[in-house]
């Protein structure tokens, strides 16, 4: 067998690259290290490029251990997009708040191979070692502001949460391996239907689940995000809201659409009721929330419920196309959203919604970043993420229709919180008039992020043909 | 078609001025007002232009635009005017003109103001000029959102505040759209399964809609009369209208009663009715029923109300009672009076919600024990609102009494009693329409109000315009009436086909 070590060319800069910079700290003075971020921003763009050039050059490493197809890399160039958005917009906010930047800048690349490792892992083993690389790198970013107990008490909460659903996680691939003989994820399938229907499947499809819906938030495996994602410096949340969940997407389609595919038990009905759930509760809890890093926590909750609908799709195709495509727009929203925050909190210090009084007159820019967020969030057109709802629900009216039912009119309730926050920026008189200023780097992601989720909206056109031929590579083999 | 794209011309008018408006510095009022009424401007010439020179003995769908957008959903950027959207499109740019100088006091944030009202106006355009079902929805929903926040910040609180009132418009109407979005969803993948590939635009959905089973037909339709009935503010999903109506500044109720809710009509009209005529058949009675209850409940509720916008809320969900009842009919001469009716009361309630603003501007008040003989002091303004109460209360020789007689006469063939039950609305909509005006117009002038100037220089512009149309079309119906029935003709012709098809089935 031959090795094409040009597939993983990507990840190998990555890794390079995380290291390197942890060593450029170490020789620049303390002083000088703010431009490891703008370093860091340039080389995740090139990694980008990389993947981009190595759109059509797919295949699998060490028999099946590891897989690039399309789909993976649509998935790797949604985490660096993101990556590169965070860290352009969370420059600022580490020299001011943070320091440490070469650890800080070299752990996000950590987290972001992690990532990269999990949509391509084909094996049980590859998916734990990718998802664990990812989730330390993240339990140290979370705790990132030392000296801060809120910060603290939220690193110590998710290592212990990550830690707890690791196991589970762990403990349901060892029942699944245990009646397969296998950790190939595209070889358990068809050795779970031959072994038939017993309860010890279900109870590994059922850890399964749970171990992953720790990740992506889902309901009832939720509890943790909101006190995290509220404790956390406000660009880690960003970022652990959307990669952390994004990758781990990737592998729950991978497990359960290649590797449960012959299973026989109803496992869609499950998720289905877990999306319902998910939706429902999310928007609900988030109606009372007054800080803006919990109503996005508990909003990125029911946009984790809204993304789950894709996985029963009664076309697996349709349904991993509308996946990606709003897995990739959800990028642009919620970035959009925390970086308004972060940028926020950075020159005022508050993470209160009341706060946000008369932002409209303060900074323009930032109120309208934020509200095209929220709304392409809940899906109100020309934005992106009513594109991505209707590919998402179209798939779904023929044996769901039930979901989508509570899916759209949930979205429409939503539009009662995410629009509390616009009716403070706009109507409420500002307490302090001065003007916020926006640096560079941080209008740039603002102004990009808002441009996307407008484009897309209007023209989704070129980008779900991309994600056509993604997910069609994605059951190919 | 080659040539000049009118209709995306007309789209992209206001928007361009709104873009215009963004880099003008935010204390230059007057300027902006100017960039507005020359953005709405330009549309309203135009869509004039495409209006008169439509060729109505050819009929169908003129001033076609069609390009590609999403391929895999089979949707194209597809523009298109027949008879019920012209009359439509015409309607909402006649008002988007006179709001623009009925917001001519605005001077609190007035760029945002006209931003967001510019954003506001195309959404409702296109609507009415889309022909594929996706571009239609981005336009049904765009308008929800400049609408939210003009109430909160522009609106005013009076018997509910504007926040309460901005809220339950927007919800009323999103949860109505999401019922819609789950209708034309699954619409949407039936047709893909009937025609083999996906393709959104209204043609090709109607061609699919003749193939779909009588019990799809039944429940697709009954969602989307959810939808469009309560943007229509059909009863009982009406309450949102006269709430909103009140809380919204002037320009906003007046292109929200004026045309904004006309967009449930048309929809139920030129979508539901079109694709899914079986269904529309089943569903007809209760439409009628609904639309009867609307006229009479709305009208009785118009009576009670003391505060001017709110007689003009009620009255306006009791004038589209008419049009549920017109459409319920099922008819040529129903789908006439319905599209006529909604033209004639978008004029009309465009008329009187800018009078009202005006009165309001200059008394601080909109209740009306407080309000007398104003029009001994401010004698142009009684004129407007007499000639919209007039309109209101359909007199013949103004464009609103043809479609009522014609919705009548269409009714009346169908259900009899329940007809008589709507004409009996008209008197309670003369009582108080009539009461409103003597106790605010006439009566002993009070001394409060000498001070008051008449509205002069630019806030004459709605009273012009509006007043003309409500005139000239009452006295040249056929202007509108030929144009809606060469639309509705082709409507009923494809229905009944349809219909015909089934019954030998």
């Amino acid at each position: 067998m031959q090795l094409d070590l040009s597939l993983i060319v990507p990840e190998i800069t990555v890794a390079v690259l995380a290291m390197s910079v942890l060593i450029f700290g170490l020789i620049i003075p303390a002083g000088s290290r703010q431009g490891l971020g703008w370093f860091t921003a340039v080389t995740l763009l090139g990694v980008m490029g990389l993947v981009i050039a190595g759109w059509e050059n797919m295949g699998s490493l060490y028999g099946g251990l590891y897989v690039v197809d399309q789909y993976s890399q649509f998935f790797k160039i949604t985490f660096l997009v993101a990556a590169f958005l965070v860290v352009l917009g969370s420059m600022r906010y580490v020299d001011k708040h943070l320091g440490g930047q070469s650890e800080y800048y070299s752990l996000t690349l950590f987290a972001t191979l992690g990532m990269m490792v999990m949509t391509s892992a084909g094996d049980f083993m590859t998916i734990y070692l990718g998802l664990e690389l990812m989730t330390i790198a993240f339990v140290i970013l979370v705790c990132f502001r030392r000296l801060e107990s809120k910060s603290l008490e939220a690193g110590m909460k998710y290592v212990l949460l990550a830690g707890m659903s690791s196991a589970v996680l762990l403990y349901g691939l060892s029942l699944v391996y245990g009646m397969t003989g296998s950790v190939v994820v595209a070889e358990v399938g068809g050795r779970l239907a031959e072994v038939g229907a017993n309860p010890l499947m279900m109870l590994g499809l059922v850890m399964l689940l749970a171990g992953l819906g720790f990740k992506i938030s889902a309901v009832p495996f939720h509890m943790w995000s909101p006190d995290i994602y509220e404790g956390a410096p406000t660009p880690v949340t960003s970022f652990l809201a959307v990669g952390s969940k994004a990758a781990s997407f990737a592998v729950l389609i991978r497990i359960f659409m290649v590797g449960m595919q012959g299973v026989p038990l109803n496992w869609d009905l499950l998720l289905a009721l877990l999306a319902a759930v998910t939706i429902i509760v999310g928007n609900l809890v988030a109606i009372p929330q007054t800080n803006i890093k919990r109503l996005l926590a508990f909003s990125s909750v029911a946009q984790a419920g809204y993304i789950l609908v894709g996985m029963v799709a009664l076309d697996p195709e349709g349904g991993v196309k509308g996946i990606m495509f709003y897995g990739f727009l959800y990028v642009f929203a919620t970035l959009g959203a925390f970086t308004v925050a972060a940028h926020f909190y950075n020159k005022t210090g508050s993470d209160e919604i009341k706060d946000y009084a008369g932002l409209a007159q303060r900074s323009p820019l930032m109120a309208a970043v934020m509200v095209v967020a929220l709304l392409s969030m809940a899906g109100i057109p020309p934005l992106a993420g009513f594109v991505g709802k209707f590919y998402l629900f179209m798939n779904i009216v023929d044996n769901y229709l039930w979901l989508a039912f509570i899916g759209l009119v949930m979205s429409m309730v939503s539009v009662y919180y995410y629009l509390r926050v616009a009716l403070v920026m706009y109507r409420n008189e500002p307490l302090d008039e001065t003007p916020i200023a926006v640096s560079g780097p941080v209008s740039v992601t603002l102004i990009l992020t808002m441009v996307v989720t407008v484009f897309l909206g209007i023209y989704p056109g070129p980008l779900s043909e991309i994600v056509n031929s993604a997910a069609h590579s994605f059951f190919l083999h | 078609m080659d040539g000049f794209p009118f209709l995306t011309a007309i789209l992209l008018a206001p928007v361009a001025a709104a873009l215009i408006m963004v880099f003008i510095p935010r204390d230059e009022g007057k300027l902006i007002k100017c960039i507005a009424a020359m953005g709405t401007f330009v549309s309203l010439a135009l869509s004039l232009y495409v209006y008169f020179s439509y060729d109505m003995s050819i009929g169908g769908l003129q001033f076609v635009e069609q390009i590609p957008w999403i391929r895999d959903l089979g949707v194209s950027w597809f523009m298109a005017v027949d008879g019920i959207s012209l009359p439509m499109l015409l309607l909402t740019n006649l008002i988007g003109f006179a709001a623009v100088f009925a917001s001519w006091n605005v001077n609190n944030r007035p760029r945002e103001f006209f931003i967001l009202f510019m954003l506001l106006i195309t959404g409702v355009m296109g609507t009415f000029i889309a022909h594929d079902l996706f571009i239609f929805l981005l336009f049904y929903e765009v308008v929800v959102i400049p609408i939210y926040i003009m109430v909160i910040i522009w609106g005013s609180s009076k018997r509910v505040t504007k926040e309460y009132a901005g809220m339950k418009l927007t919800i009323y109407l999103l949860i109505g759209s999401a019922f819609l979005l789950v209708g034309v969803i699954a619409m949407f993948m039936k047709s893909v399964g009937i025609l083999g590939h996906p393709d959104m635009s209204f043609t090709a959905l109607a061609e699919a809609g003749k193939q779909l089973s009588a019990f799809d037909q039944k429940w697709l339709f009954g969602l989307m009369l959810f939808g469009f009935g309560s943007l229509i503010s059909m009863w009982p999903f009406h309450s949102w209208s006269p709430d909103g109506y009140a809380g919204a500044p002037t320009a906003v109720s007046m292109i929200h009663a004026g045309v904004l809710k006309k967009i449930g009509g048309y929809g139920l009209v030129k979508i539901a009715l079109v694709f899914l005529p079986i269904g529309a058949k089943f569903w007809a009675p209760v439409m009628a029923v609904l639309g009867i209850a609307g006229v009479t409940y709305a009208a009785f509720g118009a009576l009670a109300q003391k505060d001017l916008k709110y007689i003009v809320g009620y009255s306006s969900v009791s004038h589209m009672g008419y049009v549920m009842l017109a459409i319920g009919s099922f008819n040529l001469i129903g789908i006439n009076g319905a599209v006529a009716n909604m033209f004639g009361h978008g004029v009309m309630a465009a008329l009187f919600f800018s009078t009202i603003g005006f009165i309001y501007e200059k008394t601080h008040t909109r209740w009306i024990p407080d309000m007398g003989g104003l029009a001994r002091q401010t004698p142009r303004l009684a004129v407007a609102f007499m000639l919209a109460a007039m309109a209101s209360l359909g007199l013949p020789g103004l464009v609103t009494f043809i479609p009522e007689f014609t919705i009548f006469v269409a009714a009346f063939q169908v259900y009899g009693g329940l007809a008589v039950i709507g004409i009996a609305g008209i008197i309670l909509t003369a009582l108080y329409v009539l009461r409103a005006g003597a106790n605010t117009l006439f009566g002993p002038p009070r001394d409060e109000y000498n001070h008051l100037e008449d509205i002069r220089g630019p806030e004459m512009v709605p009273l012009v315009v509006l007043g003309t149309v409500l005139v000239v079309g009452g006295l040249l119906p056929s202007l509108l009436f030929d144009m809606i029935n060469s639309g509705a003709k082709d409507i009923m012709t494809h229905v009944e086909g349809v219909l015909k098809i089934g019954g030998v089935l």
